[in-house]
């Protein structure tokens, strides 16, 4: 890697985009008190014995203006999904148990329990890395896919 | 105002996914992908989240309430139990197969990306499904 890969727009747009997420992660603990956690805040509205709905909700229509909000400053950036149906049923269910079962997903674990200094969350970005690679790999360079 | 920043926060967080390039499914396996054209830029997206983070959680580790009085709800789980590891495992194999994690979903299915609901109603599904189990193992 050398500098005008530094300055070429997808690096800055990622740091710029992961300071922005940041921010929202710093912004939730210190008025909230609460992590940014995506998975935690979905799973937390399927539960009905919780009664704290309302900030969820209102958390995932915020989530849910951002492409409305971009759209203001410019169009979306082109998105490529090549899995098809069957494959992202057996994805989201994955998702869907795997994050419950973990607690947490690349928000939870990966940025707030990290920036938290938490083993636990170390451990699990750890290894839902090294399974996304792993699956890749196989998907990819073995199987085709 | 807790609610309102709630909403703010969803916001932003939304927005940054969109710049960063995580809500590309492509871009994100593109990451995942050693062996291949390995695209290292979305590993500056968790840099930079972490970079503020940091600060951000140091000074919320000392304090007993928010800014805004609410109770500090952070884990005191410290072990490295089977759910974690095992629910992280599962987690990473659905990522690596379709590109999409939580976050980067729900954003790409408010979008109007058909493929980012059917993804999203699934994970919602595993969700229900997971609290299920739970319930009738307790």
């Amino acid at each position: 890697m050398n500098l005008s890969d530094f300055t070429h727009s997808a690096y800055t747009a990622g740091l710029l985009g992961g300071l922005l997420i940041g921010i929202a992660a710093a912004m939730f603990v210190l008025l909230n008190g609460r992590i940014a956690g995506i998975s935690g805040i979905l799973s937390g509205l399927l539960q009905a014995d919780k009664g704290d709905k309302l900030w969820r909700v209102l958390f995932l229509l915020g989530m849910a203006a951002a492409p409305v909000v971009y759209q203001i400053a410019s169009d979306l950036p082109a998105v490529t999904i090549d899995a098809g149906t069957a494959q992202l049923i057996i994805a989201g269910l994955l998702v869907g148990v795997g994050t419950s079962y973990a607690s947490g997903c690349t928000s939870g674990h990966g940025v707030c329990g990290i920036s938290r200094g938490s083993m636990r969350s170390i451990a699990a970005t750890l290894t839902f890395m090294m399974a996304g690679f792993i699956t890749v790999y196989l998907t990819r360079h073995l199987l085709g896919l | 105002m807790l609610n309102l920043n709630a909403f703010l926060v969803g916001l932003l967080f939304g927005l940054g996914l969109i710049i960063s390039g995580m809500t590309d499914p492509s871009k994100v396996i593109g990451f995942l992908d050693l062996a291949g054209a390995w695209d290292p830029s979305l590993a500056f997206v968790m840099a930079g989240a972490i970079l503020i983070g940091a600060i951000a959680f140091t000074i919320a580790k000392k304090r007993q309430r928010s800014l805004l009085g609410a109770p500090m709800r952070l884990s005191s789980a410290t072990e490295l139990d089977k759910g974690l590891l095992i629910g992280s495992l599962a987690f990473g194999i659905g990522w690596g197969l379709s590109g999409f994690c939580p976050g980067p979903a729900v954003v790409s299915a408010a979008a109007g990306q058909p493929k980012a609901w059917i993804f999203v109603a699934a994970m919602l599904a595993g969700m229900a499904l997971y609290g299920m189990l739970e319930r009738r193992g307790k």
